[in-house]
């Protein structure tokens, strides 16, 4: 049975035993709604922007909270469980809070071979973070990231969508200042 | 056929299976995990692995997944072949990796696959030296523990919940080696049929909470071959008990029944049976007294009285043949609703004399085109439920048979099968727990289902009685569903006495009927009240109306009840009345019910786990259950027994000494159940001249443990009534010879301690037990029936009145199992379901008044978008809810 | 200007463009050349004509593992009844040390939705989806650019039934971009991720040619792969198996590359066969000053080792393979002496053992268990015993025995590193049982990286 109405007192949520609705409801964007929505027309089946929507509500907020895998696996027609499913596999979905900016250092062989050991140190001793975590300022956050194809450039790092390459530590402090 | 060669022997196998299937089937054993009969292979654990060899000179081989590879003519694999063997036993020592060895305290100790895995592969000591990973764990509900370090991931748990039984809120998380199986977060699981997961999963991440908080090894409880008594689909059970109290049920495999596979109010509904206020000692005049007081006081209320019983559908066919025989044919009721005993009646008439006889679960899972009217399966015959979803998928076998793949190529099954599905349609009162995978629904209120049945056997056979009025929707909905049933290969209809409507029952066997003139694959599934329903139909009881009649004429002195509650069957001002009129009530039964408790004589009577007894189910197959434990043994003051027996003992009668006495009586007395004798072997079935043992031969701590008594261990309980001992004395499956399987306790086979040994009772994997599927069907095939023809007028909604429907729900509305604590916590409260514009029109508001039948009550409401308008829904038997007849009118206010 | 380039497309049909610095629009690519061979392709060839030319052009997967392309596409069902078919575009590249497919997106994105195009005509596929992994911002924005100039020029559908060029043959392409996970690569995964799902790879058969993404039947190329195709229906077969310039039997140019420390890192267009020694010693210039070679990985971090005596081979799938390695993707990591193997392999295989889907037992607790192996004989605290399991493993995980391929391709670097530098693996191994005792135990309680350090 499906109800809808917010005043009665038995719910859909009562009769299949389902624990109670989350007290502040989350509510999608319209522009995360419009851009879900013109993802769904590339595709035979909607579930194929699963990856895509959660992307999209990421750019919008930084990361997916708990409160919209609902509203956006109705939207690609799956469950939210099997949406979380999709949302947990992925490295570039970030289910807890980030930074304003997210640091993805390239720890992969090629980086790993030519310095990057010195690379992350560095970082990690500037920001006083390890991977992981937020500087307490939320301004950084730091991740490791498998080989981003700049291996002939390396040590490698990407600051949100930005690739900065031939880093030594002197010169990736100052990348930093960049991103306010 | 195909040949295959394994370990330079030759067998012949069926050319269709995979290697693993295959050589299960031949009795040879290879160790396994993610495969599951009924999920098909994904070759994710990569534990069944054997040498293939090209051909007979091929000396070197390579490795292979014998889950993934079929197992075609001219293969040659070696089980035995060293690399084979070590590379299995890596894989335990992989999973052992992160896996505890906390075995001593795990609830799956002893009935683990992965232990049984373990040993079988002779993995024994690691080289590990590291930390393992750990997971937190989930409240999943009152049904399921969780306990996620155990995981070895498998992906079972996922692909049964998700992708067999349609569940939602249960999916794997993470990646690489840190994968999660659970909910999104903490809450109860959904699912009607969650309980599964704790026999699919083969170790123990999800156990039987129920079974925690009295927990004990598998090999430590006495079981004994039993029926589910939650509905009339009668799916077999395993239950075991010790100390007195059932603590668990599991699965029986039956072939065309239940399969691998219970619903929750079947397996965690046993708690009955263990409540403290049970009747446990007679009662005259609510004192507890002796046996023979009881009876004495019983006696003086018949003899020389004008008496009548009133049977019922949830007590044995024997139970209610001995109150027939005490009582006289002419005197004894059968014990349904008001109203549902004509229903059954007629249901019985169709699938037992109608051209189109019921379809077993198996048959169901087959079909692959599939009209519900007027049902909600999940709550009326849940495992029907379950399988119309294997038949919604079973398009995904058609499509794979297309690119010449084999059916248990699950996962390209599923990739091929994408969103589609074979056509299920469903027609009833409100939203089912199905709605997921129908491809068309319609609400309407019973009248109106009906006449969409009409006319779909109309527009399938024109000469099947045509419906008149119908709107153009409606109409053009009969004729897709008609035109997608008509040209299935095996199309099904699956309706029942739930909408409460003659009509509803009549339009879908004409529908069956119709199809059956083109189509002899066509099935017909429908169901019925209760777990005895056909059983009580076939004695051929008068109806309760005509014994409520009776009493309230005056003309009754004597009511003899047995196991019922007719609170439940009747209103409640018409039962106070009637009851005020007899001189003396007595009440056969095991729950202290309201009827119980207006008794003068109350004799306590065994629950079905308790004693012995024949059900019928709606296909008409009869079948034994077994009495698990004899509770006296724990306790000397508890004084019930079977209803039989106190029945037999009311009549002084000594001809019935056993069960099988009883049964034979009744079979001979009714041709109709002259077959319920062969339902199972007699007492006197003995295995290498032994009894069949009830308690594994592991079973331990019998001297100990009525010691709190006496030190002095008593004789062991006796059975005269069956076949089974009450000890771990007698045969018990250790040898070479098979149980029957209506007489096979629990599943154990040598190094197969888990429910997987089942697959070591089957003819084949997945197929008919050894000996056959346990029951006997009573019903021949039928013969050609003319259409029913008395298309109902359509509903109309009336200004001052609501009509009440009666809505089932999975947990609560179930008599026996909703007295079980975790089903009670399962169960949403009352509640009546209003349509939206009804609700404005009457003001409720957020809680409504209803009077009905002269009663008054307030209950909270539930807006429904669906629910017919001029309609109200009522869940049916609940706790807070009174009985109402079908057809019911009721009032309604706001607050 | 065009001519010299166009010249130049005749020995370097990959990179001609690009090395001249050309802008990356339509108008550039279609002075050079561009799109002519789709243009051919829809007037003059049949589908199977495009198909024989590929298969008679001996062109090979250059995704990794060599499959021939021609004999790929002839696997899919053709015919009027076919159905929807999908083509997709492999250009996942996140075999670790691979950079060569980011060069040809970036840079040279018509060449590819040509490729496309063409490849998707000889297969008769209704749509096209390049899976482009997250991270290459860069090339999605320049691949979405040049797929709305082809759109505008009605060299893309949807084209309402007329057809691509009026041919009557309708072609969508997408890209989708990925959100991190290196086993995306794997096609069959690749299409779980396609559509929506985690991205587990599919059991084989059905292959992805017969029931692909959304159960339809799919072919998945690499970047490289489709990037040759229109050169090859434009000049032809022949052409194409010159290129190779009787350097090896496969035919065309390929990517290689080199990087580690050598003086010029970077992306070659070279005759397929050429030798590891001129790509590293020419092309990239040799090693940097007081650097020596210690040894080489062929072609990404799924390949095993190979020493400088292997130099001389002529980098093809089959040459390489002879020796015990394999091509891969061709781009040359070169290892010097001041590199630890234990260390190296360590590395790689936290890779591996991180980007494991964790779909099958061996890869999902194989790989983890042999980093803490590779961990602990890297700090000094590793057992004999340890060696013995790291063996075991490279044939526990080996070929046929996961799910997919890429446990296997994780055991090539380990299974080479312990063939060839095995004194490496055996220093690591504890002096005494105490001190591997009191090693794992600072390590539980995360001391240990300071005493390491
Ligand atoms: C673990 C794994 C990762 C892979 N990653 C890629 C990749 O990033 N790009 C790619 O083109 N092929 C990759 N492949 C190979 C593909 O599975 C497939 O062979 C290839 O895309 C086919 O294209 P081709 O025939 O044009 O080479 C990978 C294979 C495996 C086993
Ligand atoms: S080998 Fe690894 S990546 Fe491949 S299926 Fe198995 S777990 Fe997944
Ligand atoms: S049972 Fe064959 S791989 Fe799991």
């Amino acid at each position: 049975m499906s109800a809808t109405s917010q005043d009665n007192v038995i719910k859909l949520a009562d009769l299949v035993g389902r624990p109670a609705a989350k007290p502040e409801p989350f509510v999608l964007s319209d522009a995360e709604k419009h851009e879900i929505e013109h993802e769904l027309t590339h595709f035979p089946d909607g579930r194929a922007a699963s990856i895509e929507a959660l992307k999209i509500v990421q750019k919008h907020r930084g990361w997916v909270p708990d409160g919209a895998l609902e509203p956006i696996a109705r939207m690609i027609g799956i469950g939210a469980a099997e949406l979380e499913g999709v949302a947990t596999f992925y490295s570039l979905i970030y289910r807890q809070p980030v930074g304003r900016h997210v640091i993805k250092v390239c720890d992969s062989i090629t980086c790993f071979l030519v310095g990057y050991d010195e690379i992350k140190a560095t970082l990690e001793r500037t920001l006083g973070i390890g991977y992981g975590q937020t500087t307490a300022d939320g301004r950084f956050t730091l991740l490791p990231i498998c080989c981003i194809g700049a291996c002939d450039k390396g040590p490698a790092l990407m600051i949100d969508d930005d690739l900065h390459t031939d880093l030594t530590p002197q010169n990736v402090v100052g990348l930093l200042e960049a991103y306010p | 056929m195909a040949t295959i060669h394994v370990d330079g022997k030759q067998y012949e196998v069926n050319g269709a299976e995979n290697l693993l299937e295959a050589c299960l089937n031949l009795g040879l054993d290879i160790p396994y995990f993610c495969w599951h009969p009924a999920l098909g292979s994904v070759g994710a654990c990569r534990q069944c692995a054997v040498k293939a060899f090209r051909d007979e000179n091929d000396k070197q081989g390579r490795i292979v997944m014998s889950c993934m590879t079929p197992a075609s003519n001219g293969t040659f694999i070696s089980i035995d072949d060293e690399e084979a063997k070590q590379f299995r036993e890596a894989i335990v020592e992989f999973l052992m990796t992160n896996h505890p060895h906390d075995c001593p305290v795990c609830e799956e100790g002893g009935h683990c696959h992965l232990q049984d895995m373990t040993v079988m592969t002779g993995h024994h000591s690691r080289s590990y030296r590291f930390d393992k990973r750990t997971h937190l764990n989930q409240d999943l509900g009152p049904f399921i523990g969780h306990e996620m370090n155990r995981c070895i991931s498998c992906y079972r748990c996922v692909r049964y919940y998700k992708d067999y039984a349609g569940g939602t809120d249960l999916g794997v998380y993470g990646a690489a080696a840190n994968v999660y199986f659970g909910r999104p977060e903490d809450g109860t699981l959904e699912s009607e049929f969650s309980g599964n997961l704790t026999e699919v999963c083969p170790t123990g991440v999800f156990t039987d909470k129920t079974h925690s908080e009295r927990y004990n090894r598998k090999w430590d409880m006495q079981y004994a071959p039993s029926i589910c008594e939650s509905c009339a689909v009668g799916c077999n059970l395993s239950p075991g008990e010790r100390y007195g109290e059932i603590r668990r049920v599991e699965n029986r495999y039956h072939g065309e029944l239940n399969g691998y596979f219970l619903c929750d109010r079947g397996r965690f509904g046993y708690g009955y049976t263990n409540r403290k206020d049970r009747p446990r000692q007679p009662l005259v005049a609510g004192e507890v007294v002796t046996r023979e007081t009881a009876i004495a006081a019983a006696t003086a209320a018949l003899k020389g009285k004008k008496v009548l019983g009133i049977g019922s559908p949830r007590a044995s066919l024997e139970a209610n043949y001995a109150l027939r025989g005490l009582v006289g044919a002419e005197a004894f009721h059968d014990g349904h609703a008001l109203g549902d005993a004509a229903l059954v009646q007629l249901a019985l008439a169709i699938v037992r004399d109608g051209p189109v006889r019921a379809s077993t679960i198996s048959e169901i899972e087959g079909a692959d085109a599939v009209l519900v009217l007027g049902e909600d399966p999940t709550a009326t015959a849940p495992r029907f439920a379950l399988a119309i979803r294997q038949a919604a998928r079973g398009k995904g076998k058609a499509l794979a048979a297309e690119k010449k793949l084999a059916e248990w190529q699950t996962i390209a099954l599923a990739d091929l099968l994408q969103r589609d599905s074979y056509p299920v349609f469903i027609a009833s009162v409100d939203t089912t727990r199905l709605d997921d995978i129908a491809r068309a629904t319609h609400r309407a209120a019973p009248e109106d289902l009906a006449r969409l049945g009409y006319a779909i056997a109309h527009a399938i056979d024109a000469s099947a009685p045509a419906v008149s009025g119908l709107d153009a929707a409606t109409a053009e909905l009969a004729q897709t569903i008609a035109t997608a049933l008509a040209s299935a290969k095996r199309p099904l209809v699956v309706s029942g006495t739930g909408a409460g409507s003659p009509a509803v029952l009549q339009a879908a066997a004409n529908v069956a009927w119709a199809l059956k003139a083109k189509n002899d694959a066509t099935g017909l599934a429908l169901s019925l009240p209760e777990a005895n329903s056909f059983g009580t139909a076939l004695l051929g009881g008068a109806s309760l109306e005509a014994a409520l009649t009776q009493i309230e004429s005056g003309a009754v002195d004597t009511l003899v009840v047995l196991e019922n509650d007719l609170y439940r069957r009747a209103p409640q001002a018409r039962v106070e009345a009637a009851l005020a009129r007899l001189k003396h009530l007595i009440v056969i039964d095991h729950q202290a019910t309201p009827t119980a408790a207006r008794a003068q004589v109350v004799l306590p009577a065994a629950t079905v786990f308790e004693g012995d007894g024949t059900l019928v189910n709606y296909e008409g197959r009869a079948q034994r259950f077994f009495q698990v434990f004899d509770p006296t043994y724990y306790d000397n003051k508890i004084g019930l027994t079977e209803s039989w027996r106190w029945l037999a003992d009311l009549e002084a009668r000594s001809a019935w000494k056993i069960l099988d006495d009883v049964t034979a009586a009744c079979a001979q007395a009714l041709p109709a159940l002259a077959g319920i004798v062969a339902a199972a072997p007699g007492a006197a079935f003995r295995i290498d001249g032994l009894k069949v043992a009830r308690e594994p031969h592991r079973y331990s701590g019998r001297t100990a443990m009525r010691a709190n008594q006496s030190v002095h261990e008593p004789r062991q309980p006796q059975d005269p009534d069956t076949a089974l001992s009450f000890s771990m004395e007698g045969y018990n499956g250790t040898g070479s010879l098979d149980r029957p399987p209506e007489l096979t306790p629990y599943a154990w086979s040598p190094g197969w301690n888990s429910p997987s040994a089942w697959n070591k009772f089957q003819q084949e994997i997945g197929g008919s037990l050894r000996g056959g599927d346990p029951g006997k069907q009573l019903f021949a095939a039928g013969a050609g029936k003319p259409y029913f023809g008395e298309v109902p007028a359509a509903f109309a909604p009336r200004g001052d009145a609501y009509r009440v429907l009666a809505l089932h729900l999975h947990f609560g509305g179930d008599e026996l199992s909703s007295r079980a604590e975790p089903i009670v916590k399962r169960a949403s409260p009352a509640f009546v379901a209003i349509s939206r514009a009804d609700a404005v029109k009457s003001g409720v508001n957020g809680h409504a008044t209803l009077a009905i039948d002269g009663a008054q009550l307030r209950l909270p409401t539930y807006i429904s978008d669906t629910l017919p308008a001029g309609t109200i829904g009522l869940p049916a038997g609940f706790a807070g809810v009174p009985f109402f007849v079908h057809g019911a009118l009721a009032t309604v206010s706001g607050g | 200007m065009s001519a010299a380039i166009e010249k130049d497309l005749l020995v370097r049909p990959l990179t001609a463009r690009i090395t001249a610095g050309l802008p990356v629009d339509l108008a550039s690519y279609e002075a050079t050349g561009g799109y002519r061979a789709l243009r051919r392709a829809l007037k003059e060839l049949s589908p199977a004509d495009v198909q024989s030319r590929v298969k008679d052009s001996n062109l090979r997967g250059r995704g990794g593992a060599g499959f021939p392309t021609g004999v790929k596409w002839g696997l899919v069902p053709m015919g009027p009844d076919a159905g929807a078919k999908y083509l997709v575009c492999n250009a996942d590249e996140m075999e670790p040390n691979t950079f060569k497919d980011r060069l040809l997106m970036e840079d040279a994105p018509h060449q590819l939705i040509e490729g496309m195009l063409v490849a998707g005509y000889a297969i008769q596929a209704t749509a096209g989806y390049i899976f482009l992994r997250g991270e290459y911002v860069k090339a999605a924005a320049r691949l979405n650019a040049a797929l709305a100039e082809a759109r505008a020029a009605g060299l893309l559908g949807p084209t309402d039934g007329k057809g691509i060029l009026g041919s009557g043959w309708d072609f969508t392409l997408v890209v989708h971009t990925g959100a991190g996970r290196y086993i995306c690569g794997e096609e069959t995964a690749l299409i779980n991720s396609l559509e929506g799902r985690r991205a587990n790879p599919r059991a084989k058969p059905p292959f992805p040619q017969i029931a692909g993404a959304w159960g339809r039947p799919t072919v998945v190329n690499n970047v490289e792969s489709l990037c040759n195709i229109a050169p090859i229906v434009e000049y032809g077969a022949e052409w194409f198996r010159g290129l190779s310039q009787g350097k090896s039997k496969d035919g065309g140019t390929k990517l290689y590359g080199a990087s580690g420390r050598v003086k010029r890192g970077g992306i070659y267009e070279l005759p397929i066969g050429t030798t590891a020694r001129e790509i590293l010693e020419e092309h990239a210039g040799g090693m940097r000053e007081g650097y020596t070679l210690k040894c080489w990985l062929p072609g990404g971090a799924s390949t095993d080792f190979l020493m400088p005596e292997h130099l001389d081979l002529a980098m093809d799938f089959d040459t390489i393979a002879k020796a015990g390695s394999r091509m891969g993707t061709g781009l040359i990591l070169a290892l010097d002496q001041t590199h630890n193997m234990v260390a190296a392999v360590r590395n790689l295989e936290e890779f591996f053992a991180r980007e494991s889907c964790g779909w099958c037992t061996p890869c999902r607790d194989g790989l983890p268990w042999s980093v803490k192996m590779l961990k602990a004989l890297e700090e000094g605290r590793g057992s004999a015993e340890d060696i013995v399991q790291l063996e075991k493993l490279t044939k526990l995980l080996g070929p046929g025995k996961t799910f997919c391929a890429h446990a296997p391709g994780a055991m090539e670097p380990l299974q080479s590193a312990l063939k060839f530098f095995r004194s490496e693996f055996e220093a690591g191994v504890a002096k005494t049982p105490a001190a591997a005792a009191g090693a794992d135990a600072l390590a539980a309680t995360g001391a240990s990286s300071a005493k390491v350090a």
